[in-house]
């Protein structure tokens, strides 16, 4: 009897019930679209950035992230690399042998980021071959070497023509070459569009004199939820006090903390969304325990207790906060479906910036069913201590002064 | 038996700021199967003496001894039992839960003192023959003249079996066809099922059915007649 009386007290008026409804509606649509916006774009800018070059995870000898030095070059057996790429999580192991050198062309010397690659894998992961803008991609066997193109330019060099790099090696080994430029590639940020150059990686082992040796391994995985799976099966492989397995967000401190500056702007709006939707809800509640006092009163009157009677309106409003809930959700699954399937575009300058670094100028929103959970949970919630008003008022009222209008 | 006793009944509104004697000692006697009305000038203390006997409120001085009970020594939660099983209430107007049905309404002390499917259905069904409602039991209060609500109210304070039935200016807001009617039906179930009423009214014609006729003036009882 305490559902049925509740649930047509919420039709009593039904004007009010929809407008309250829906203004709980508009706050888990607009919540959880922001919300999944929000979480979207910085998905999309991790994954952007990650697939760019460091990919979601990587491999190298303990120590060397912190200092990057080819010292700390290391190898893996055929057997280990063999079951790493075997993990299911993981589609790709992209090895690479990195370090500082400079370059020269008769008179002139820039320092430049060294790196030996697998070409086809290194594909798979960043797109090198895509950012060719003259000569051809790197062959497995070839002996040449790419250039980025802001300095080729800075060298004057073009494809064919010839560069000097000088380096040191491993342990100290004097490491020099001289390399035919196959390729230039161009990178949207100018900073790696100053320094990248890319040989084929046993060339670039020979010319760090270190034969067989790797200073990274770059992990493509292709679904982020993927991504702890993964390396915990990596973990499980190698010998975790002789290699560190690291994750993109220790890789890319920076990316992670803008991230979390950004979430916390959001956390004001939110703030205000749902002071707003508290403030309608509670005028809502209180107008109605006003016009039932009287009711209030009679039946306190004639015996109910006011335990009861105050269990019945709270489920009352509870029941609402419910199905304004409920219909927010149905409401936002579709919309934030769709913009996650047709995202939205940026324009003008970000987008310009966006593509030059070579991503895509767009917004999708994360489909994330936790999204429109917490969003509805939240107002839920909300509601349910708003809910306690009545509670109050009740304890307290009155039967004769209530029925005397 | 004694239905009602009172002795030294006082109320005092507002003791703090600007005193207002609305009961100045009532002794009051009112035994099983009486027809009483409440009768008196406005403002000599009717509802406020309704009002106590009826548990909504306390008094200030005196006591008051409903069904064989002290009434001030129940709790807040023990009153407002006391009254959903011993007292029947019919007040001025709008004493129907809008959201309920008529027959709905009737059923509704009921259920809350946990009575069976099978009694409540039969004694709904019984009450609402009573007061010739029959036909109108899935009406919702809004869907029924004002004597109807009445009589609806009557059959809820009927429902579960109080001792007595306080209706405090019942015909109030009735025209006077309505108010024959609801004056017929409480007079039959006084005299078929020996209920006790208590009523006040400011209605000649209502004091003129009654069977004993309490006057009050300024919160004292000046005249109590019987009319057996
Ligand atoms: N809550 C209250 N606060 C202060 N004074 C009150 C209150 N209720 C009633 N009174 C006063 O107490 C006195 C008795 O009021 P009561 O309502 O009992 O009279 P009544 O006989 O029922 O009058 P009426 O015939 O107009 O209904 C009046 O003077 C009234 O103004
Ligand atoms: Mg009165």
């Amino acid at each position: 009897m305490v559902t049925k009386l509740a649930w047509r007290n919420i039709w009593r008026n039904k004007r009010r019930t929809w407008i309250t409804m829906a203004s709980i509606l508009f706050a888990v649509l607009f919540g959880s679209f922001m919300e999944a916006l929000q979480q979207g774009a910085w998905g999309n800018m991790i994954n952007n950035v990650v697939n760019f070059y460091m990919g979601y995870g990587q491999i190298h000898q303990k120590g060397y992230w912190d200092e990057q030095v080819i010292d700390k070059a290391f190898t893996l057996s055929p057997q280990q690399l063999q079951e790493i790429e075997a993990i299911e999580e993981i589609q790709g192991v992209v090895p690479r042998i990195e370090s500082f050198g400079l370059v020269s062309t008769t008179g002139m010397t820039r320092g430049a980021l060294v790196v030996g690659i697998d070409p086809a894998l290194e594909q798979s992961l960043t797109k090198l071959e895509d950012r060719i803008v003259a000569g051809a991609y790197l062959e497995k066997a070839d002996k040449s070497v790419l250039v980025a193109e802001g300095l080729a330019k800075i060298l004057k060099l073009g494809v064919q023509d010839t560069l000097v790099i000088i380096s040191q090696g491993y342990h100290g080994v004097n490491a020099a070459g001289k390399y035919l430029i196959k390729g230039i590639v161009k990178f949207g940020s100018p900073e790696l569009n100053k320094q990248m150059v890319y040989l084929p990686l046993p060339v670039a082992q020979q010319f760090y004199g270190a034969e067989g040796l790797l200073t990274s391994i770059a992990l493509k995985i292709e679904d982020q939820d993927d991504i702890d799976a993964g390396l915990a099966a990596i973990g499980e492989v190698l010998d975790t006090s002789a290699y560190e397995i690291m994750k993109w967000d220790a890789l890319l401190p920076d990316l992670v903390q803008a991230k979390s500056l950004d979430s916390a702007g959001n956390y004001i709006v939110y703030f205000i969304l749902y002071s707003i939707i508290a403030f309608g809800i509670f005028g809502t509640i209180l107008m109605m325990t006003k016009e039932r006092e009287y009711e209030f009163g009679i039946l306190i009157g004639i015996g109910m207790r006011r335990f009861r009677l105050s269990a019945i309106v709270w489920l009352e409003i509870v029941l609402l906060g419910m199905l304004g809930a409920l219909m927010g959700i149905v409401v936002s699954t579709p919309i934030v479906w769709y913009f996650n399937k047709n995202p939205m575009r940026f324009s003008g300058n970000y987008a310009d910036l966006l593509e030059k670094f070579g991503f895509e100028p767009i917004f999708p929103t994360a489909f994330d069913p936790k999204i429109f959970v917490t969003q509805a949970l939240i107002i839920f919630i909300m509601t349910v201590l708003l809910a306690l008003y009545p509670w109050f008022k009740i304890r307290r009222l009155k039967p004769v002064e209530a029925m005397r209008d | 038996m004694d239905v009602i006793k009172t002795k030294g009944v006082t109320k005092i509104y507002n003791p703090d700021k600007i005193p207002v004697y609305a009961l100045n000692g009532v002794d009051l006697l009112i035994e099983e199967g009486e027809f009483t009305a409440i009768v008196g000038p406005s403002g000599s203390g009717k509802t406020t003496l309704l009002n106590i006997i009826g548990g909504l409120d306390r008094p200030s001085g005196g006591a008051v001894m409903v069904h064989g009970q002290n009434i001030a020594e129940l709790s807040d939660n023990q009153l407002i039992d006391f009254r959903k099983d011993y007292i029947g209430f019919v007040f001025q107007a709008y004493n129907l839960i809008p959201v309920l049905t008529a027959q709905e309404n009737v059923e509704f002390v009921m259920l809350l003192q946990k009575r069976s499917k099978t009694e409540r259905q039969q004694r709904v069904a019984e009450l609402m023959d009573a007061v010739g409602l029959s036909d109108k039991m899935d009406r919702r209060p809004s869907e029924l003249s004002g004597g109807q609500q009445q009589r609806v109210a009557v059959a809820r304070a009927l429902a579960p079996k109080p001792t007595f039935i306080l209706a405090d200016e019942p015909t109030a807001n009735l025209d006077s066809k309505s108010t024959e009617n609801l004056l017929d039906i409480m007079t039959r179930l006084n005299k078929e099922e020996n209920m006790t009423f208590v009523f006040s009214t400011h209605d000649q014609r209502v004091i003129d059915r009654a069977r004993r006729v309490v006057t009050l003036v300024d919160g004292e009882i000046s005249k109590d007649e019987r009319r057996d």
